[in-house]
């Protein structure tokens, strides 16, 4: 995996609260057998309108959208199903980082897995970040830090190895698998 | 030994490897569910890298989420949605070829949904750990498992190695005083609960369900309420073996026989949290107060009693949930006009689910406008439901009767709710979308559905009897 260290980039906002899987990926998307080209359905029942033209009101299809890299979004972000195909479409739509005040684990899990740094802050954190649209951030994984540009910082946690995976750029199937000794000895016992 | 929860049970049987603040632990996998949709992508994977599944024998493959629900064309064909759908079965197919998995495929007699067919086979068994790339594995919960969703990833993590990386989720209790009273479904007991803890209730926590409301469920009771416990944002829910769970086991094909049995079952009965075990969070449920419940909203817990009100909050996104399901805060659930009904999922797509609706349906017909889909869980509930003749019920009511699998619980293989129409479904989810951009989706238990189907909109099951079957 590529290491993630720094992310430095506008944000966009999407305020609601429980976005789920089957709004970030629609259901009918899935039967994909490949990790690829999901980005173009992110959010896709918003993106577009019925007639499948771009809907222009949709934040992430406005012009300020363009490039950001920093999703913001409303609490309790990625809840539902356990599709991965969620953090694929995210990244493969060009976001590096999603932050919000919670988090769903599953969601969570499989987005640190490939590299979409998802961050938890705390309350008022996030109350100022979803009041200042746009605004620039610097993510320092592994300082766990968020820099905004008039210099003032936000702390965030993230689990210690996730981070380390991130910012070493560590396979986690690689590191289970050096634990072979462990994994025999355990299946010689118990299984 | 310090007091532990049946989750330090079953989790500290699994360590491979503890966790240390540095490093999550490593768990071991007794059981791994696969299906087509979550797992292409991880066998990719392990052929890029030159691997092998590590044990075959601890790993059961199903189609079910892509499959279509209508009979095989006359032609022999099999009507996928898309091209798409069929290179997915077809892919799954050739993966359990190549690395030995077994795979139940379409024309099983025992396939079905995943969730539904791992208990119904007795591979679902006390104090294992079972993953599966879907988050409802915590169904499995019921029968004192530690059963939990996985992403893409992780389900090559254990193809290759039969292990996980695991944070050890918190303990959450959640006690049901008392028992459910007649015309009341364990359905409508966790959208009750959901809608007290809310969607993210149970973020972090495996959801232990104790007390007398609980042990007086059926085992496909406890299913339902396990299933859910995703919806409540906990990682799994789970209810300690007893003689109801013996009871389904004992006699299934794939559970241990003779002496085997004798010795499984003599671990099984001290799966369950010692006396003053601790914790994290323990939440009271009264089981009087649940009454037949319905959501409204657009997540699992925008719920209200069907004989309620729908709920007046004074917020924008309480507004955004009603004014995408086409209802007004204050006005009276019962009787919202319905389309669809949907009947089935891994939720409720168990025989007594069936029944259930059945019960309500029988000698009776749809209301005129409505259109409603029975979808068995499994082949082997197909079946069982076809000897008691169900199958005639929902035919003489004027339903559809289909072959089993996920359908329009998630819309993805050619069966969905069409743009601003409003389904009664037994299924999990109400999300925006989820049952077909534009869907709007009412959750709700097999009884209450089947009501709605009758009366043409949102009714009180027990206006319409039925209620011997869920009692
Ligand atoms: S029935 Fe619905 S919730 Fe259950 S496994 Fe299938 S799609 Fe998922």
């Amino acid at each position: 995996m590529t290491p993630v260290r720094h992310i430095h980039s506008r944000t966009v906002l999407l305020a609601h609260e429980n976005i789920d899987t089957d709004r970030i990926i629609p259901a009918r998307f899935l039967t994909t057998t490949t990790r690829a080209g999901l980005g173009r359905h992110a959010f896709q029942d918003w993106r577009y309108r019925s007639d499948g033209t771009p809907d222009p009101e949709f934040v992430l299809n406005r012009p300020e959208a363009m490039g950001a890299a920093i999703l913001v979004a409303g609490r309790n972000f990625g809840c539902g199903s356990s599709r991965e195909h969620a953090p694929w479409a995210l990244l493969d739509a060009g976001f590096r980082a999603v932050i919000s005040s919670e988090i769903a684990d599953i969601f969570r899990s499989n987005a640190l897995k490939n590299g979409l740094v998802a961050i938890t802050v705390d309350a008022p954190e996030h109350r100022f970040l979803l009041r200042h649209p746009g605004i620039e951030l610097r993510i320092d994984v592994a300082g766990g830090e968020i820099a905004l540009p008039d210099g003032g910082r936000f702390g965030f946690s993230l689990d210690a190895f996730a981070r380390h995976c991130l910012v070493e750029g560590i396979d986690q199937l690689g590191f289970l698998q050096r634990h072979e000794a462990a994994i025999q000895s355990y299946e010689e016992q118990f299984a | 030994m310090a007091a532990r929860t049946l989750l330090d049970k079953i989790w500290d049987a699994h360590l491979v490897a503890a966790e240390s603040p540095t490093t999550p632990a490593i768990l071991y996998v007794d059981l791994h569910l696969v299906h087509e949709v979550t797992s292409p992508q991880a066998f990719a994977d392990l052929r890029t890298r030159g691997l092998r599944v590590r044990q075959p024998a601890r790993t059961l493959a199903t189609m079910d989420h892509s499959i279509p629900t209508r009979p095989v064309s006359a032609d022999g064909s099999i009507p996928f949605v898309t091209p798409e759908a069929e290179q997915q079965v077809r892919t799954m197919r050739e993966n359990c070829r190549y690395f030995g998995i077994e795979l139940l495929d379409m024309d099983d007699p025992s396939r079905g949904i995943v969730h539904v067919i791992g208990p119904e086979l007795g591979v679902t068994q006390p104090g294992m750990t079972i993953v599966c790339g879907d988050s409802h594995t915590s169904t499995h919960g019921a029968f004192g498992a530690l059963a939990f969703g996985i992403g893409t990833s992780e389900v090559g993590h254990v193809l290759a190695t039969q292990c996980l990386l695991q944070r050890k989720p918190k303990a959450m209790a959640i006690e049901v005083r008392g028992r459910l009273s007649p015309g009341v479904d364990a359905k409508d007991l966790i959208l009750h609960i959901i809608g007290r803890i809310g969607v993210d209730g149970g973020t972090g926590s495996v959801i232990e369900y104790r007390g007398e409301g609980i042990r007086a469920l059926s085992m496909e009771q406890r299913m339902t309420v396990c299933n859910m416990s995703i919806e409540a944002g906990a990682r799994a829910g789970m209810i300690a073996p007893d003689e109801t769970t013996l009871a389904w086991l004992r006699d299934r094909p794939r559970v241990p026989k003779g002496a085997d049995w004798a010795s499984a079952q003599a671990q099984w009965e001290a799966l369950h949290s010692d006396q003053g075990a601790r914790f994290d969070r323990v939440v009271e449920i009264d089981a009087a107060e649940v009454r037949p419940t319905v959501s409204y909203g657009t997540h699992p817990g925008m719920v209200v009693d069907v004989d309620a009100r729908v709920p007046r909050v004074g917020n924008a996104l309480h507004q955004r949930a009603l004014d995408y399901m086409g209802l007004r805060a204050g006005s009276p659930i019962a009787g919202t006009p319905v389309d669809l009904v949907f009947v089935g999922s891994c939720t409720n797509g168990r025989l007594s689910d069936l029944r259930a609706a059945a019960d309500v349906l029988r000698g009776r017909k749809l209301a005129g406008h409505v259109r409603m889909l029975v979808v068995p869980g499994s082949a082997a509930v197909k079946r069982a439901a076809e000897q008691e003749g169900l199958d005639r019920i929902f035919r003489a009511a004027g339903a559809e009767w289909r072959e089993p699998g996920c359908s329009m619980c998630i819309a993805m293989n050619g069966d969905f709710v069409p743009p601003g129409r409003l389904a009664v479904s037994t299924s999990n989810r109400n999300f925006e979308g989820r049952q077909g951009p534009g869907a709007r989706t009412v959750l709700a238990s097999p009884a209450s559905a089947a009501a709605a189907a009758i009366a043409g909109c949102i009714a009180d099951p027990r206006s319409l009897g039925g209620q011997e079957a869920v009692a």
